[in-house]
Order: C-alpha cells, then structure tokens, then sequence
C-alpha cells in the first residue's frame, strides 16, 4: 500500500478541500482531549479539596 | 442456589460505587492505549492511505469521523436510557451516575457528527446545512442530551432530578429509529447508510476497513471517557464517605 499523497503540501491541501477536512479533524482533535481532560481535571481537583478539607483541620 | 447466590452478590458489589470505581480502574490503562493506538491506525490509514473517491475527491476523507462519530452519538443515547431505565426500576445508584456520565459525552460526540456533516456538505451538495431529515433528527438528539444535562441542574434533589432525567431520556427514544429511518423514509440530500447489517457494505474494501477501524476505535474511546466520567461522578457523589477520604489520602502524589 502506498500513500496517496506524493508531498506534505499535496496532502495539507486534500484535492483543494483541505480546509474542510483539517477543519473536521482539528476540531474533533479539540473536542476530543477536552472530553478526556474534563473528568481527569474533576477528579484531581475533588481529591485535592478533599486533602485541603482535612489539613486544615 | 448457592452458586446463583454468590453470582448475585458478586453483581451486587460490582454494582456498587466503590466496587466499580475499583474494577474501573483496571481497565483504563488497556481501554486508553488501545482507542489511542487504533485512533492513530484509522487516521493514518484513512487520510494518507485510503485511495480518494471517484466523485467526491479527497473531501471523502471526512467520513473517517463522521460516521464513527454519528454511530457513537445514537449508541451513546441508548447507554444513557438504558441506564435511565435501570435506576427508574431498580433503584440503582450506579446507573444514574452513568446516565450523567453518558449525557455530556453524546452531546459532543452529536456536535462532532453535526459539525463534520455540515464542512462535508459545503463541497458535495453546496451547502453547510439543510432542513433535511437526518440532520433535523440529529439535531433533536443533541437537544435531548442538552435537555437532560439541564434537567439535572434544575432539580435540587439529585434523587428526583436523576428520575426527570432517565424519564426524558426514554421519552427520546422515539427520536432514535427516526434518525434510522429518516433516510428511508423521506427523500433526503442525505445518502443511505453506508453500513447495513444485512448486506455488503456499499463501498471498496480499500476505503471500508480504516473506517471498521475508525469505528471500533471510537467504540474504544466512548468506553474510556464515560468511565473516566463516571468515576468522576462518583468521587463527587461520595465524597463523604470514608473510602474516598482514604483514596485521598493515598492519592497524594
């Protein structure tokens, strides 16, 4: 299998649809890592309060 | 009777929210790097190596997350009812924290495969959005999954707010078999599905196994992100109580 592409600019410019396509995917890479991040952020800022609550104590 | 028995109380314990938070947590390491590795073979696979469509050009290459994206967008809404259901029946605590686990994740998941619909339509049908069937419906689903996530701020009792939510979510369903059909159905710029159950798929080999990859990929990637959800939810819901202090405590590095 080859690729479909012979150079970086061919592929960066889909066929002349580029923006559509990066469009596409950037975005989704977007929504993507911020759909992991969010329960990742809301567990270690829970633990974090959790841990505060109880030094203070 | 006492295999059954033990069967029982080992669901039971799995049910429970420290159990699950513990078995989950098992999983997450396999689950990340295996949607993560297959996320990268479709995507290398399907934008670089896939040969380009007859008619459509390079512009094809959207459907490596339109569709994925769009299947996990209806099968995310059956998880949410399903576990809607479960907790409107049986009372189970687990099963509500899945359904708000669910409802952020489908809503982005809709919005991706709006989205990725609406810059594929622009240079195939000439237009970044019709009043068509399909997208009218999958613009209902996204509303749903919205509605529900704002249902459950409405309420100040989680318990009734969780029953409002599972109630709305089933009274959605409806909406799930129109989405299905609505190619069918009604004449629609929207082209029928590509992937059906009882017949060969209507696309060359080359071009249909990134996307098989792309979709179990992103079959993978929903699993990881409502348990990362879901363990979320329960460390909020819980945090009272004496295992999650502990975790806490363990948990300071």
């Amino acid at each position: 299998m080859n690729p479909q592409f012979d150079s970086l600019a061919e592929f960066a410019a889909m066929g002349g649809h580029g923006a559509y396509v990066w469009g596409v995917y950037g975005v989704a890479a977007v929504v993507m890592a911020w759909l992991v991040a969010r329960p990742l952020r809301r567990r270690a800022q829970l633990l974090a309060a959790l841990r505060s609550r109880r030094e203070s104590r | 009777m006492a295999r059954s028995g033990a069967f029982w109380q080992r669901l039971h314990r799995w049910a429970s929210p420290p159990g699950f938070y513990r078995l989950s947590g098992h999983w997450l390491p396999w689950l990340a790097a295996a949607s993560l590795a297959l996320l990268a073979l479709g995507l290398v696979w399907g934008l670089l190596y896939a040969p380009p469509d007859a008619r459509q050009g390079n512009s094809y290459r959207i459907i490596y997350l339109h569709v994925p994206a769009s299947f996990l967008a209806l099968a995310g809404y059956y998880v949410m009812a399903v576990a809607g259901a479960i907790h409107l029946i049986w009372r189970v605590k687990l099963a509500d924290m899945l359904m708000s686990a669910a409802a952020p994740l489908g809503a982005a998941l809709t919005f991706l495969a709006l989205f990725s619909g609406s810059l594929w339509g622009k240079p195939t049908w000439g237009t970044y959005w019709v009043w068509d069937a399909r997208i009218t419906s999958m613009l209902v689903l996204l509303f749903l999954y919205l509605g529900v996530m704002a249902l459950r701020q409405a309420y100040a009792s989680r318990e009734t707010a969780g029953r409002a939510c599972a109630v709305l979510a089933l009274v959605g369903t409806v909406n799930i078999p129109i989405i299905y059909k609505s190619v069918d159905w009604w004449y629609s710029l929207h082209q029928p599905a590509t992937i059906r159950l009882t017949a060969a798929p209507s696309m060359h080999p080359d071009m249909f196994k990134p996307l098989l990859v792309m979709i179990v990929a992103f079959y993978l990637f929903y699993a990881w992100v409502l348990i990362l959800n879901t363990r979320a939810e329960i460390l909020s819901r819980e945090r009272r109580a004496a295992w999650v202090r502990e975790l806490a405590e363990e948990d300071v590095t």
